[in-house]
């Protein structure tokens, strides 16, 4: 937005950063890439092998899954979060932030414990009548674990973008003959899209990539792109088969940023969106 | 100078216009926000059809409270509202048909200009050919044709305003409700949206009620003025009734420079007496209601006092009183008199002609005026 140019003084700040990204992303990217089309009909195996496509499926079925229910739940947090008192407000980013600080396994042993067979999520299901649900060992399981670790990508981005809104437009929308919900899906919702185009994208991508959570609670039978990632490469130690499907992997959450981008603004790292901003408020 | 001892229940009606408006009738208006006193504390007021009535007093004084009751943004404590004879005391904001303009213009970031015009119309079910026509010609009525397409944040905030009148007039609102809408401009682009507030009050011939804490704002556009207060109101009446004729040493103030002389518990016969000087009361200036005695004040505006170079100058029947030249400010047409009166040297101006010759700083001099152009108010 602001036209300065950045001066060529300035640019040698940027050096560290780079060197490490070339390091640690760009060499380590072109060799795995190499790899992956050295060996010969490594892409048509993956298409045709029957294993791969879907699995690949069902990790883009959970990713999606997780990501409709972390904004969900999400969405009416964040949008709670704006509307109480300060205090309040840090008890519930603390309560979103818990997983987080929480080491993987003790979160996921946790999770064990809460969706095992006869624990107390299932005894819940069946006191109200769902004896056969199965939790611990199945795909629903590794989803509601995953959304619960989720939450604070979805939450914290929603939630910077949802404080900027300026209220008195909703207001305003009111004076002008909208009811509460039509104010709210014409003004409120449109102008939270960049959060929610931001969180959806940072939710779904680093969904894509969950190893721990699918190997302890999911089924072996189910497993996810990571889990066959590592077996490829740790177990049958087929670099160019591994590699091919990291490349794809890639590739899908790359047209999922690039379709993002163009619906709700640029993304920056931390995930708060600039969409055309509102000048004054 | 005329006496208009009831200036609440009579209007000077709109100015010109349509006779189109809406009547909005405020009876016994209670807002308690539970706080050490009400936000807005009994009030009754009635606004004229097409009438342009501004709401003017200090911040905090409970006027924008008063325009969200109106606008249906708050609740009532106690009272009604009524627009036309229809109580709406219990209407939700979007059936109200009110146009709303505030001091942050509060345009819709995600919109075109184009869209935020039509934005009413788009509630109101009007169809796609009809909004195109109402929106062009609002635009061209707040002189912004052509900028349809332009996002509010490409605009400065004079235009920005302007979309936000479009907006807030497109739709024929019953009334249109503005809560300080030039607050947050320059001072040229106000006076230049005052005057197009007034033409466009003028051919739409809608009711306006206009808030603002700028008493010359106030006295440029309204028909008339509720002075508030502290919840409540102060006096009602035309800018010139407000000026020439308070009835409270707050609306003396308030609205353009005074000289004030408290006078205590006075009992308000022919004469007053204050710092040993004795003055000629005029029936006709006397505000506060005839049996009341207790905690008057004198006030007479700047341009009603004279100078006299001493007591024999003064001419016969005025009241005059001994004062001290403080400073002389220099206001090109005229200069203003900073003076200190009587014994106890109370601060007081007055207006002088460079006709009038020199004065400089200790000058002894008496100051007068005529019982006639003196007030007096309670205090
Ligand atoms: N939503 C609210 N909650 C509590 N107090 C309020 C609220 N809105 C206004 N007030 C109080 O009511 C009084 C009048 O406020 P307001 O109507 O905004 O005054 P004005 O517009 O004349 O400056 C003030 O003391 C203000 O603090
Ligand atoms: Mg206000």
């Amino acid at each position: 937005m602001s036209s300065n140019k950045i001066k060529w003084s300035s640019w040698p700040l940027l050096v560290p950063a780079l060197a490490l990204l070339a390091g640690i992303l760009l060499v380590p990217l072109a060799d795995t890439f190499i790899r992956s089309v050295s060996a010969p009909g490594t892409y048509t195996n993956l298409l045709t092998d029957g294993v791969t496509m879907t699995v690949l499926w069902r990790t883009v079925v959970t990713a999606a899954t997780v990501t409709v229910a972390a904004l969900l739940i999400g969405y009416p947090y964040a949008y709670l979060m704006t509307r109480v008192s300060p205090r309040a407000r840090g008890i519930l980013l603390v309560i979103v932030l818990i997983p987080f600080w929480t080491s993987v396994m003790a979160r996921n042993f946790a999770w064990i414990i809460i969706l095992q067979d006869g624990g107390p999520v299932q005894s819940l299901f069946a006191f109200f009548g769902a004896e056969d649900v199965v939790l611990y060992g199945s795909t629903a399981g590794v989803t509601i674990a995953m959304t619960q670790v989720m939450l604070p990508f979805m939450v914290l981005p929603l939630f910077s973008t949802l404080g900027g809104i300026d209220r008195r437009l909703l207001l305003a929308a009111r004076g002008l003959g909208s009811s509460p919900t039509a104010a709210f899906w014409k003004v409120f919702w449109p102008l939270s899209r960049g959060g929610v185009m931001a969180g959806v994208i940072l939710v779904f991508t680093l969904s894509l990539g969950f190893y721990v959570t699918p190997a302890l609670l999911g089924s072996p039978q189910e497993s996810l792109v990571a889990q066959l990632l590592a077996q490829r490469t740790t177990l049958l130690l087929d670099f160019a088969a591994a590699g091919a499907l990291g490349m794809v992997v890639l590739v899908v959450t790359l047209v999922l940023v690039a379709w993002a981008n163009r619906m709700g603004g640029t993304v920056s790292a931390i995930g708060v969106v600039a969409a055309s901003p509102p000048k004054d408020r | 100078m005329t006496m208009t001892p009831d200036t609440t229940a009579k209007a000077t009606g709109p100015s010109t216009g349509t006779p189109s408006g809406t009547e909005i009738r405020l009876d016994r208006v209670t807002k308690d926000y539970g706080l050490a006193a009400p936000a807005v504390d009994d009030i009754s007021l009635t606004i004229e059809p097409g009438e342009f009535m501004t709401l003017l007093g200090p911040s905090g004084s409970g006027k924008t409270t008063t325009l969200n009751l109106i606008a249906g943004f708050e609740t009532l404590t106690a009272g009604s509202i009524a627009l036309n004879g229809t109580d709406v005391s219990d209407v939700p904001p979007h059936r109200r048909n009110l146009g709303m303009l505030f001091q942050n213009y509060a345009l819709f970031p995600h919109l075109t200009v184009a869209q935020n015009v039509a934005y009413p119309l788009r509630e109101r079910k009007v169809g796609k050919r009809e909004i195109a026509r109402k929106v062009a010609e609002v635009l061209e009525l707040v002189q912004l044709t052509g900028r349809d397409d332009n996002h509010p944040s490409q605009l400065s905030g004079g235009q920005q305003q302007r979309v936000a009148l479009a907006r807030a007039i497109v739709f024929e609102p019953e009334a249109l409700l503005l809560d300080e809408p030039l607050g947050a401009l320059d001072r040229n682009l106000r006076s230049a949206l005052q005057t197009e507030i007034r033409r466009i009050h003028r051919e739409v011939g809608s009711t306006f009620v206009f808030v603002t804490h700028d008493q010359e704002e106030a006295m440029n556009l309204s028909d008339r003025i509720a002075l508030f207060n502290n919840g409540r109101i102060e006096q009602v009446g035309t800018p010139q009734q407000l000026y020439a004729e308070p009835e409270t040493l707050f609306t003396a103030k308030f609205l353009g420079d005074s000289n004030v002389f408290e006078l205590g518990e006075a009992a308000l016969d022919a004469n007053v007496a204050w710092d040993g000087e004795s003055w000629v009361i005029d029936p006709a200036t006397v505000a506060a209601h005839p049996g009341v005695r207790a905690s008057s004040a004198v006030v007479v505006r700047p341009e009603d006092v004279e100078v006299a170079g001493g007591r024999d100058d003064v001419p016969a029947g005025a009241n005059a009183v001994r004062a001290t030249v403080r400073d002389v400010e220099y206001m090109g047409s005229y200069r203003t008199l900073l003076l200190a009166m009587g014994e106890r040297g109370l601060p007081g101006r007055t207006r002088v002609s460079p006709l009038q010759g020199e004065y400089a700083i200790g000058d002894d001099l008496v100051a007068w005026w005529r019982p006639q152009a003196q007030r007096i108010v309670a205090a």
